[in-house]
């Protein structure tokens, strides 16, 4: 059986049988990935949808004693319609802008009970950076031991690609029809003010980087922080064969940097070791998707800018001068 | 001008031809249509507003209530979850007394989530000092939210007003439906408690306990007050526009037996059950609820009563038939039925009337 | 009234369609609602939309039970969905078939709309446009005007290639 699998009834008694299930054979281009799926292959997702295939690696590092906490977005949808599931952990669904809020509970509960069992929220963009905002910085801020991850397609895909908080400069939304007036917010700077255990960026692009940090993280006691970069088809406009690639172009072309920080110490991962120094041009990123169609050259003139700004502090903070 | 397209779109026109200076945007399925139409009037020029792309629905009234104290034009859309969550400020934005338009696509609350189209989302924000308008046709959505300005600015009433669309059946169903012009039907805002910085004084300051009761009651004018604005406004459309709208609407009620009560698209659909049941020698007729706040009582003296509630209040009963009860005194058939989003048709409310067991409770394909 | 289910995949315009049809009846002088059911699917997945047209006014909001007509955008849902449940028993049947599909009991008109727009290349976004071909095509069924159906095509889409796929189709379905 692999697919949908069914849960038992809600009610007081609710509780969720766990099947190990193993895809069919199929090859891992990447190392030490354990086979195990948590997430089964029938999902409801579009075509080269970014967030299961992040969810996939999060939670093969994650393991069984693992419970995700999510909030409204498309991952709510991707897990299938009751009363099948597609995944095969426990998953509490919850509000909007609640995720890190009721992680913070249900990890201080485990730890009451002596449990290690690792809490992990799963969140989109605008679950994160506009309306989950308030939540994740309480959260942090207690020292919640748990997990937070912000898988970032950069609008709110789940309603149908509208504007949210992480929209960058320029780009078409269906609430941004003429391209987006304002600049994405810097959410990894909000979160560094908070100073968590561990801080890391990520791309759907790069499994192992990505299954490398989750694996890290989970190892460490107190509030972990992943962004992942999570380029969706429908959303960005490009041809769902593509996300892989248009992971790529952002990391080469230095708009979404690799890095992970742990204990303040700022380390550069992966592919974005080459792009430090040597970068592809972005317009080699925004020409090949849709939503970008109307940005002006004052706006991409900007987003180099911003680029260049974002790897110099980087830098500099790699180089101990900050 | 004869338009065709769907429940939001009229929305969405609606505003655009009441001409808000501010609207404040969050999406939230299935209303989200309006906020993109309103995005693209912003756009194109054709609506001269400002556009808030808020980053939760709270923010989204909040932004209302900022801008609605300066003494401008306002106007938000919701749903579900994004209604409940601004509960807060829906209790501020009255309490105000901040004539703030809102349209509402129902639908219903999690968990688990599920879109479909269900009132308990509006209905549980009764008590919050709003005007809730309830309606069932595209054409409806587009003449309700542009008298719903007039009715919340009147300064008689100074209270918001909700429009509420039955989520996917009315917000995303295409009809035709005719624009107007407005002109002046829409009077121009003129909130006497504006913001005047000519005329310094504290807004919602701490308050002694009579002093708030007294503003309490003063609401309670208010939604008394808005029963006559609001008939004069409808009565004023029916002149200018030709389309008449009473404070509910029947149906076949000349020489009814048995009525049926309903409000949104549930109130169009139970005319067809009223003449199936008339081919059968049953004298049925129906009510169509319109406003539930102010919550107006039809006369239903001597009749069998079937109220159809899309909601619940748990602990209680089906809020239409419970306070149709409380208010006139009859022993309605309370038939709970089509909470998220679940189908009934024509076919099935008739069988409602036809198995009625006056002063009971029945849920519709859950106690077959 | 005249009662049409459309069963098409999430992406292929499949609601536009239902839009466009019933807009046409609307020129035409009838009264008509279109209405997407919607599951909590993604692209791909099958979505049913249905269209009533009626020379009263349509006061009926809830599923159609017992269609007229049943269209069917792509030949393969048919294997994951019973499209002729609750068929009237005189309804028909029109099918997007390249194989020229015909349905057991009910008079079945396959049109290989999608070939229409392959060969016109009228794609979006790497899908063919079938709504133009479609509108062609139920003009021919006289469920609209051939007028109301070039009005529709007319103001919605720029390109005239979409009129010549609106033409071929009609031409292509036999009565
Ligand atoms: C309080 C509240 N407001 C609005 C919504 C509607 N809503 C559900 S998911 C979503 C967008 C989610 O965006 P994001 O967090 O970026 O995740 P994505 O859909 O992009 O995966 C919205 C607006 C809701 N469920 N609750
Ligand atoms: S919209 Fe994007 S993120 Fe959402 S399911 Fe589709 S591909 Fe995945
Ligand atoms: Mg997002």
């Amino acid at each position: 059986m692999h697919g949908m699998r069914s849960i038992l009834p809600a009610g007081p008694n609710q509780y969720f049988i766990i099947i190990h299930v193993k895809y069919p054979k199929e090859r891992l281009d990447t190392m030490a990935i354990p086979d195990e799926e948590f997430l089964l292959k029938t999902t409801s997702a579009c075509a080269g949808c970014p967030s299961s295939l992040i969810l996939r690696y999060v939670t093969k590092a994650a393991g069984t004693d693992t419970v995700l906490v999510i909030p409204a977005c498309c991952t709510s949808v991707i897990q299938g319609v009751y009363p099948t599931t597609a995944m095969n952990l426990p998953v509490y669904n919850v509000a909007f802008a609640s995720a890190a809020a009721v992680a913070s509970g249900m990890s201080e509960a485990f730890r009451a009970e002596g449990k290690k069992t690792n809490v992990i929220c799963y969140a989109g963009d605008g679950g994160t950076i506009d309306i989950g905002i308030q939540a994740l910085s309480g959260a942090l801020e207690r020292g919640t031991d748990f997990l937070y991850i912000c898988y970032d397609n950069e609008a709110y895909s789940n309603t149908g690609m509208q504007r949210s908080g992480a929209t960058p400069l320029g780009a078409m939304t269906t609430t941004t029809p003429g391209g987006k007036k304002d600049h994405k917010k810097d959410l990894d700077a909000i979160v560094a003010a908070h100073n968590p255990v561990y801080q890391a960026t990520a791309c759907a692009a790069y499994p192992q980087d990505l299954y490398n940090k989750v694996e890290k993280a989970l190892t460490i006691p107190g509030p972990k922080f992943m962004h992942v970069l999570a380029p969706c088809p429908p959303g960005w406009r490009f041809p769902s064969e593509k996300t892989v690639e248009m992971g790529k172009l952002a990391v080469k072309a230095g708009l979404w940097v690799l890095y992970e920080r742990e204990n303040g110490k700022l380390t550069i991962t992966g592919a974005s070791k080459a792009a430090m120094k040597k970068r592809i041009p972005v317009e080699d990123y925004l020409s090949v998707q849709g939503r970008f169609r109307k940005i002006t050259a004052e706006q991409t003139a900007e987003i180099k800018k911003t680029v260049e700004e974002n790897i110099a502090r980087l830098q500099r903070e790699v180089d101990g001068i900050c | 001008m004869l338009t065709f397209g769907t429940g939001n779109k009229a929305v969405a026109m609606a505003v655009r031809d009441a001409k808000p200076v501010v609207v404040a945007a969050y999406p939230i399925t299935p209303q989200t249509e309006i906020v993109e139409e309103l995005a693209n009037y912003v756009t194109d020029g054709s609506l001269d507003a400002r556009y808030i792309p808020v980053e939760s629905e709270h923010s989204s009234m909040a932004a209302c209530i900022g801008a609605a104290a300066t003494g401008v034009r306002t106007f938000t859309a919701t749903s579900s979850h994004g209604l409940v969550y601004m509960c807060e400020m829906l209790h501020m934005s009255a309490g105000a007394r901040l004539p703030i338009v809102m349209a509402n696509a129902n639908r219903s609350i999690g968990p688990g989530w599920n879109i479909g189209a269900e009132h308990t989302d509006s209905i549980s924000m009764r008590d919050t000092g709003w005007l809730q308008v309830y309606v069932s046709s595209v054409q409806e959505a587009y003449d309700v939210t542009l008298m719903a300005f007039r009715i919340a600015e009147h300064t008689d009433v100074l209270l918001p007003v909700m429009i509420n669309l039955d989520g996917f059946l009315l917000t995303h169903i295409t009809q035709t439906f005719e624009t107007v012009e407005p002109d002046d039907f829409i009077p121009p805002i003129a909130t006497p408690h504006a913001i005047d910085i000519n005329n310094p004084g504290g807004y919602g300051t701490l308050t002694p306990g009579d002093t708030h009761f007294k503003f309490r009651r003063d609401i309670e004018r208010g939604m008394q007050a808005s029963i006559p604005v609001i008939e004069e406004t409808e009565a004023d459309f029916a002149r200018r526009f030709g389309r008449e709208y009473h404070l509910y609407d029947e149906y076949r009620m000349e020489d009814a037996d048995v009525v049926i009560i309903a409000m949104g698209t549930f109130g169009k659909e139970m005319e067809v059950a009223v003449d199936i049941l008339r081919e059968e020698g049953i004298r049925a007729g129906a009510i169509r609820m319109r406003w539930f706040r102010p919550f107006i009582t039809p006369d239903l003296d001597g009749k069998d009563v079937v109220v159809i509630d899309r909601d619940y209040s748990f602990g209680f009963g089906g809020v239409v038939a419970n306070e149709l009860q409380a208010k006139c005194g009859c022993k309605p058939f309370s038939v709970i039925a089509g909470l998220g989003g679940q189908e009934v048709t024509y076919d099935d409310i008739a069988e409602f009337v036809r198995i009625q067991r006056p002063g009971t409770e029945h849920w519709f394909g859950v106690d077959d | 009234m005249f009662e049409i289910r459309l069963h098409s995949r999430g992406g292929q315009g499949g609601v536009t369609a239902a839009k466009l049809i019933a807009y046409a009846a609307f020129l035409d002088g009838k009264y008509a609602t279109a209405t997407p059911l919607y599951g909590a699917e993604r692209r791909g997945a099958p979505v049913v939309s249905f269209i009533r047209i009626d020379d009263r006014p349509i006061r009926v909001y809830s599923q159609i039970r017992n269609p007229d007509l049943v269209i069917v955008l792509d030949e393969s849902i048919m294997e994951l969905v019973d499209v002729l449940k609750g068929l009237k028993p005189d309804g028909e049947v029109f099918v997007n078939s390249q194989k020229g599909t015909c349905v057991e009991g009910h008079r079945t008109y396959p049109v290989d709309l999608t070939s229409i727009s392959l060969s016109l290349d009228l794609v979006l976004a790497g899908n063919p446009i079938l709504n133009t071909p479609l509108i062609g095509a139920i003009a021919k069924l006289g469920v609209i005007s051939q007028e109301s159906a070039k009005q529709v095509i007319a103001e919605t889409f720029r390109d005239e290639r979409n009129v010549e796929a609106a033409l071929r189709a009609y031409e292509e379905l036999k009565i």
